[in-house]
């Protein structure tokens, strides 16, 4: 099972949605939890977990880096659509930061000229939570790294083949609608779209459910610190005919207990609200 | 020599666009052969990243000799400066031909540093 | 003219509703630019009338014309990005997973597939309700975001401003540490961050900060919420001054920020005691910083 929590604006309350409800999922379920953190810019879900002892791993990702065969033709330069290559009269110079890793040069290369080098994007960070059965994965990008995407797909791919396709999978995915959102949600069964009864939190709430209904997916939507605002994200809900999964109430008390990066899983009332939520989610699968 | 200046428009009236990689377009000048003409660049308006990168790579492909243009990114200097190709620096709203005079007269600043950094790098 | 850039790191401290406050506390003879494309909502409290619309194109995107197809699945083999699908024995490429490369394009041996400007959004010229000047974007969803429209729209309202002899300028930043609001930062005066205390916010306040001097900007800080966590509070002010981080005002815990967002109204309008006073204060100390 795999289950995104995205929002289309940050700041909703997602992260303490991801975090909270894989708490909740580990009192109740035999499976093997697996919060995965795939908001790789600025991961704060650890913020949440107090462990510090977390297995490493740096991740790489594939540049084509030139060697001696190279006669400078100046091909690669051409149809690099990520202007990712220049070639002067004495060398080719490859700018790492602008590749997508497409192949196209390595592969199209008259001289078969380059080879594969290594740079790396940034860490996987991953260990054992609380109980056996909660696990914790993060991505984590290098400050100047500015691909997010293949930094998810690998953090994706490492939760899967570490923890098996019968573990619980929930995904913190990056807040927005593009490419990175996409790549955090798409493979998911389900979405738990995270906001807030603001006109901030509807007008993002609606960019996100444009993109879950471009990619088809199965999604409802969670209401956090419910009570602040108005109506109108309700309203917007019951008229699209999307499920309310739950609401959270805002109080200062969860206010305080998030400045402080504890979790409210264990108020007798947010534990209740949790229960619905997983009970709604279960009834849309 | 084989001069470039990266332009707003065409002629010598034109304006220097202080915009390298994503200049509209590059007025050449081969002071040997006083042939004159625009190339336009406007195929790199549209690149998602690395313009400076494409441009200096049109530079280098037109076989040109120095460069005048208003400001310099680290790519694009790094890949000007491995061809050999010198960059001079003029002021906002100077005309292509008073760029000239003031390059012929040496009062144009040579870069020996890029002096504006990427733009989303 | 000067530039002042307003940023946060984190989603949800309140950065758009501070400025939003500042474009009024501005007045009319300001530019006013959002920058966070992928979810503007400067808008949203500043009701502009659009004025005038723009297409955005980033980036090209590959596609197979089916009756030039033999099926070769030549394009299936060499696409890293699994954008190419098997429909029928014919070929079609998924346009959100397709990344522009246009390998397929290049390799396909009946010149079956076209490689075109990608149209990725719009951007908009409008006259806030302050009767101010804002430019604002929409990027159409499941678009790359690479700060190449950040960058189109700053230079549509740097050049607007100068044009029209407007000595300020003010932004509302792209969220995150990414391309985006590296591209937001470019050229400003003065970045002006918005935390708030909690382990999250002062997380996210070190690595923003990081990428602000890394590019060598002067900056300052508003702790927004200061009283929901006085420890951290304290913190982020000790780390502010081991940082030449200047702190430039702490707003309080205060409801009026969401009673005022439900109104549509900037919070120094909807609140003229406390927390307006505050934001003014705030607004006093920025304007002698540009």
């Amino acid at each position: 099972m795999k289950i995104s929590v995205a929002s289309g604006k940050g700041g909703t309350g997602k992260t303490t949605f991801a975090v909270n409800f894989s708490l909740f999922l580990n009192n109740i379920k035999k499976n093997k939890i697996v919060l995965v953190d795939l908001d790789v810019e600025e991961p704060d879900c650890h913020i949440f977990l107090k462990h510090k002892n977390f297995k490493r791993k740096k991740c790489f990702r594939e540049i084509p880096k030139v060697n001696e065969k190279c006669n400078l033709c100046g091909k690669c330069s051409e149809i690099c659509e990520f202007n990712a290559i220049a070639v002067t009269n004495t060398k080719v110079i490859i700018f790492p930061d602008l590749c997508h890793s497409c192949y196209a040069c390595i592969e199209m290369c008259p001289q078969k000229a380059f080879d594969i080098e290594n740079i790396e994007m940034g860490e996987i960070h991953w260990g054992n939570i609380a109980s056996n059965n909660f696990y914790f994965v993060e991505g984590k990008l290098k400050i100047g790294e500015v691909m997010a995407v293949p930094m998810i797909r690998q953090t994706k791919n490492f939760s899967a083949e570490r923890f098996g396709e019968n573990s619980y999978f929930i995904f913190d995915s990056p807040p927005g609608t593009s490419c990175p959102v996409i790549e955090a949600t798409k493979e998911s069964d389900f979405v738990v779209l995270v906001t807030e009864p603001t006109p901030f939190g509807l007008h993002d709430l609606k960019l996100a459910v444009e993109t879950m209904r471009k990619l088809r997916k199965k999604f409802g939507v969670v209401i956090n610190k419910a009570g602040i605002g108005d109506q109108s994200v309700s309203e917007y809900c019951y008229n699209e005919k999307i499920s309310i999964l739950g609401e959270i109430p805002y109080s200062r008390e969860i206010a305080e207990l998030y400045s402080q990066g504890k979790n409210i899983i264990n108020l007798p009332s947010i534990n209740k609200i949790f229960e619905k939520i997983h009970k709604n989610i279960l009834s849309l699968l | 020599m084989k001069i470039a200046f990266t332009t707003t428009g065409k002629g010598w009236d034109a304006q220097v666009d202080t915009r390298f990689g994503r200049a509209i377009g590059f007025f050449i000048f081969s002071e040997e052969s006083k042939i004159e003409y625009y190339v336009s660049n406007e195929q790199n308006m549209n690149a998602m990243g690395g313009a400076g990168v494409q441009s200096a790579q049109n530079i280098i492909n037109l076989k040109i000799d120095a460069l005048v243009t208003g400001n310099m990114g680290p790519r694009a200097f790094q890949i000007l400066n491995s061809a050999g190709i010198k960059i001079y620096l003029a002021e906002e709203n100077l005309t292509i031909k008073e760029a000239y005079e003031a390059f012929k007269k040496n009062e144009l600043k040579e870069v020996a540093n890029p002096n504006v950094a990427g733009h989303w790098v | 003219m000067k530039e002042l850039v307003v940023i946060s790191g984190k989603g949800g401290t309140g950065k758009t509703s501070l400025t939003a406050s500042f474009a009024y506390l501005a007045g009319e003879n300001t530019i006013l630019a959002d920058y966070d494309v992928d979810a503007s909502d400067l808008h949203i409290l500043l009701e502009p009338k659009i004025k005038k619309t723009y297409q955005f194109y980033g980036g090209k995107k590959a596609n197979i014309i089916k009756e030039k197809c033999i099926g070769c699945a030549k394009c299936q083999e060499i696409c890293r990005f699994d954008a190419v699908k098997n429909v029928d024995d014919k070929f079609e490429i998924n346009k959100i997973d397709c990344e522009g490369c246009g390998y397929c394009y290049r390799i396909c041996p009946t010149d079956a597939i076209e490689f075109k400007d990608n149209l990725s959004g719009e951007w908009y010229i409008s006259k806030s309700r302050f009767s101010s000047t804002l430019i604002f974007a929409k990027l159409d969803i499941a678009e790359e975001n690479s700060g190449k429209l950040v960058t189109e729209i700053k230079e549509v309202a740097r050049n607007l401003a100068n044009e029209n002899n407007k000595d300020l300028l003010i932004s509302d930043g792209a969220p995150g540490i990414g391309c985006p609001v590296i591209a937001s930062l470019s050229n400003a005066n003065y970045i002006l961050i918005v935390t708030e205390p909690s382990l999250s916010g002062f997380h996210d306040l070190k690595r923003i900060l990081e990428l602000v001097k890394h590019f060598g900007y002067s900056a300052g800080c508003i702790i927004n919420k200061y009283d929901i966590n006085k420890k951290i509070t304290k913190e982020i002010e000790i780390f502010s001054h081991n940082n030449e981080l200047e702190i430039i005002g702490k707003i309080p815990y205060s409801d009026s920020f969401p009673k005022s967002l439900v109104l549509k109204q900037t919070v120094v309008e909807f609140d003229k005691s406390d927390i307006g006073k505050t934001v003014e204060n705030c607004w006093g100390k920025l304007q002698s910083k540009l």
